[in-house]
Order: C-alpha cells, then sequence, then structure tokens
C-alpha cells in the first residue's frame, strides 16, 4: 500500500496547471493530500486559488485522467480552509514561472486588523522578465487571468504577466 | 515573444529551443473539457449545520450573499466588450468572476444546508443545485441588496456602486471569517483576499474620475448621488442575518470610514440624498425588488428555462 501510494503521489506531482502549464499542480501549492484507501482507489485533496477560478474543474480532470492512464481509480476533493495565498508557490514554481517570462509573486501581506485601503498603485519588488529591468509599472491590477495583474517594462517596453500576491 | 522561426522546415518544433509550454495545450484535446462536466464546488467538503443554528436560516443566509455577487456579477459582465478601454473591461470582468465564484459557493453551500430552497426540475434533470437556485428562482424569491439590481448607467456611476458594494462586502466578509459555520468562514476567508483588489480598484477609479476633467466629475458625482439612496439599505439589519450573520448594522461606522477615506482624498462631499424607502417596509432581503430585476433575470435565466433537461 506503501508502494502504491508513492506512486500515485509521483504521479499527482505531475500534473500541470491548465491556465500556467509551467507549473505542476504541487509547485502552485493547490495539492493538499493524496491518500488510498484499502480498495486501491486514491483520493487527491486539492484547495482552489480564487473563488471562481474556471481552472479547479480542468485540474480534477487532469488528476482523474492522470492517475487513470496508470489504472488507478481516484476521486478529487476540495479542501477550503485554510485558503490557498500565493505565499504556497514552490521556489522552484518561482523559477518556472520567471522562466517563462512571468514575474513570480512576491510575499503575500498578512491581514491584521482591518485590511487597509491602497489608492495609489501597489509598491512591489517587481523587475522584467524579460531583459531584467526594475523601471516597470502596473497596466492594470486584472490580467489575462484572475491571478495575473500586466505590468509594462520602460526599458524594453515590453508588457508582462505579474502572478499577484493574494 | 514568439520566436520568428518557429515552425518553419528549417527549425522543425522538437528542436526549438524556444518550445513553450502552451504548445501541449494545441494538440492535447483533454485540456479543452471547460464547462463540459458538472462538479459538486464543494465537494468533500463537510457541509453539516453548527449545532445552534437553524438549516433553514443558514440557507436563507447564504442566498442573501450569494445572490448579491451573482446579481452584481451579471451587471458587470454587461461591461464585456463595452468597457471605456481594453484594461478596464478585463478589470470588470475579473471582478465579475470573483463574485461569480463566491455566487457559486454560497448557493451551492445554501443548497446543502436545506436542500428544500432548490427549486423542483423536471425528474432526471441534470441541472446542479446552485445552477437551479441561479437560473429557476422567480424575481421575489431572490434575496439580494437593490443596490446590485439597479442598471449599470455610465463608468462613472457602475464605479460609485462598486466602490460602495465592495466596502461593504469586504467589511462583512473580514467578520464572517469568524462564521461558526466553516463553509461560511472558508468563503469569507478567500473573499477578503479579492475584495481588497475589488474595492482598491473601484477607489482609485472613483479618485482619478473625481480629479480628471470637468466632464468626468461631473458624471462621477452624478453617478454617486444615484447609487446613494440605495445605500442605506445594506446596514438594515434583517432578522436572519441578525441571528445567524453578520449583523450589517454592525459594519455601518467602518464601512463609513472607508468611504469618507476616498472622499476626502477626491474632493468629494458626502452625499445627503434620502434612503429609497421600502414597499411596505420590504426591500430586497424580503424579496421586494425593482422592475430592473426581473428585466436582468429574463435575459440570465432564459436560456437554462427553456431547456431544464439541457447538458452543456
Ligand atoms: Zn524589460
Amino acid at each position: 500500500m506503501a508502494a502504491l501510494l508513492d506512486r500515485a503521489r509521483e504521479l499527482v506531482a505531475t500534473v500541470t496547471d491548465p491556465e500556467l502549464p509551467m507549473l505542476t499542480l504541487e509547485d502552485l501549492g493547490v495539492l493538499r493530500d493524496v491518500s488510498v484507501d484499502e480498495n486501491g482507489t486514491v483520493t487527491v485533496a486539492i484547495t482552489p486559488t480564487y473563488s471562481g477560478c474556471p481552472a479547479m474543474a480542468t485540474m480534477r480532470d487532469d488528476i482523474v485522467r492522470t492517475l487513470k492512464e496508470a489504472g488507478l481509480e481516484a476521486t478529487v476533493r476540495l479542501t477550503l480552509s485554510p485558503a490557498w495565498t500565493t505565499d504556497w508557490i514552490s521556489e522552484r514554481g518561482r523559477t518556472a514561472l520567471a522562466e517563462h517570462g512571468i514575474s513570480p509573486p512576491g510575499r503575500a501581506t498578512p491581514v491584521a486588523g482591518p485590511v487597509a485601503l491602497t489608492l495609489s498603485p501597489l509598491r512591489r519588488a517587481v523587475h522584467c522578465p524579460q531583459c531584467g529591468s526594475v523601471d516597470v509599472e502596473v497596466t492594470s491590477e486584472f490580467g489575462s487571468t484572475a491571478c495575473k495583474a500586466l505590468y509594462r517594462c520602460l526599458t524594453c517596453l515590453e508588457p508582462f504577466d505579474h502572478v499577484k500576491e493574494i | 515573444m514568439t520566436n520568428p522561426s518557429h515552425n518553419t522546415d528549417a527549425n522543425p518544433v522538437a528542436h526549438d529551443p524556444h518550445d513553450s509550454v502552451y504548445d501541449g495545450l494545441l494538440v492535447n484535446d483533454a485540456h479543452w473539457a471547460f464547462g463540459t462536466d458538472f462538479e459538486d464546488p464543494l465537494a468533500g467538503v463537510d457541509t453539516t449545520v453548527p449545532e445552534g443554528m437553524e438549516p433553514g436560516d443558514l440557507a436563507a443566509y447564504c442566498l442573501m450573499l450569494g445572490d448579491d455577487a451573482l446579481i452584481l456579477s451579471h451587471r458587470l459582465s454587461e461591461w464585456c466588450s463595452s468597457a471605456p478601454d481594453l484594461e478596464e473591461d478585463i478589470a470588470l470582468a475579473n471582478i465579475a468572476l470573483d463574485l461569480l465564484g463566491q455566487a457559486r459557493l454560497l448557493l451551492a453551500r445554501a443548497a446543502a444546508a436545506d436542500p428544500s430552497v432548490v427549486p423542483a426540475l423536471p425528474e432526471g434533470s441534470p441541472v446542479p443545485a446552485e445552477d437551479a437556485l441561479a437560473y429557476f428562482r422567480s424575481c421575489q424569491e431572490f434575496r439580494n441588496l437593490r443596490l446590485v439590481e439597479a442598471p449599470n448607467g455610465d463608468f462613472a456611476e457602475t464605479i460609485s456602486r462598486l466602490l460602495v458594494f465592495a466596502t461593504y462586502r469586504l467589511a462583512l466578509f473580514e467578520r464572517l471569517t469568524q462564521s461558526p459555520d466553516a463553509v461560511l468562514a472558508a468563503v469569507a476567508a478567500k473573499g477578503v483576499k479579492e475584495l481588497t483588489y475589488h474595492r482598491d480598484f473601484a477607489g482609485r477609479w472613483f479618485l482619478t474620475l473625481a480629479q480628471g476633467t470637468e466632464e468626468s466629475r461631473r458624471r462621477l458625482l452624478a453617478g454617486l448621488a444615484t447609487v446613494w439612496p440605495l445605500r442605506a439599505e445594506l446596514f438594515a439589519s434583517h432578522e436572519v442575518e441578525a441571528r445567524i450573520g453578520v449583523d450589517p448594522a454592525s459594519i455601518a461606522a467602518d464601512v463609513d470610514v472607508v468611504l469618507e477615506q476616498v472622499f476626502a482624498v477626491s474632493g468629494v462631499e458626502r452625499p445627503t440624498a434620502r434612503a429609497l424607502a421600502g414597499v411596505e417596509g420590504q426591500t430586497g432581503r424580503d424579496g421586494m425588488h425593482s422592475e430592473a430585476l426581473s428585466r436582468l433575470l429574463a435575459e440570465m435565466q432564459v436560456v437554462a428555462r427553456e431547456h431544464p433537461m439541457g447538458v452543456w
């Protein structure tokens, strides 16, 4: 059974995020638990990134399919608490994002007391993933997917995505 | 950026050092599975109603918070392809998506708490409970605030409403993280992070429009004046809210502090318009709505209602 569990963990670890395919679900930090019951059925627990993330159903289908192709039956369940934060993206995941031209998130600010209103642009230590320049500006806090802000490099003039801290 | 020599004979894809991780998306049809399958948004989540809470109360409360998110999500999505520029189009669509996700979880939680709130559908209908609640309830069964159902108006009016709503909902969700119901607490904890971005977005645009041109300021003040009479209803406690949720009266002062902050920076006077009265003492939380909601629902629900046995 331990061997089966290791095998299941290994397989699940290869499943990638449908919107950020350079990241495995493990690197993204949404994989919470893998277990095997006495019948050999695998249960995988994942946690949503954003409430409305349309990738959740695809993640579930990809996990089930990957395990099925290896002859394993699987069910996927959701874990809502504690809520996912970008701090759970692994170092390897951060490197992979940067290598693919996406600026990785900084540390998510811990919430203590009421959330402060921020009317000026958020201050982040972001550099351009294309040319490395720190002379960048935010175009919009909302980008091509729920998890990204849109930036522009003022040196090489390329736009780029930044995975925003939550 | 794409390698210009990508995919030519001289530089076959297999050896291209610029191979993208996205290439797999083009050849693997299994990745295009969005929306082909329903799933329970609370699969595997313990939905036992906490002791001391009436299932009917919990369901009613989840419908209130879920309907607020659903209806404003629909209004915001009406901006798709019509916003002043592409960035704002995408921002409003993203905010709508966050709210739709919150609505889906809350409506699913309502159904799990008290299945009797879910409208009856023909035997064998594949429509999941949260969709039945969204698409098969009539106007007077919706429990949303009247603030969220009003038509969008122009961009300035939309921003004014979003500022008031996101400020209210963020204050509410910050407290809801302490709910005895673990599902509500988890939905709130995630929602707080999303709503923080929504409130900042609305606050920045409010300031920009107020300090922009004479025309942008004129429109902002007009939009705020239209929205303001619907604000008081946010803080009127419904008995269900007072009994098992966050009593909205308890957050009124905190919401005002944030709004005053935005008004002060923007050089805008707090409006003095009187609150819109209810009808025989009833408002949105009681199912008393404006005509705008019936028009909105007609559009939102028509396809689902035509095909109660439909598989999408
Ligand atoms: Zn650059």
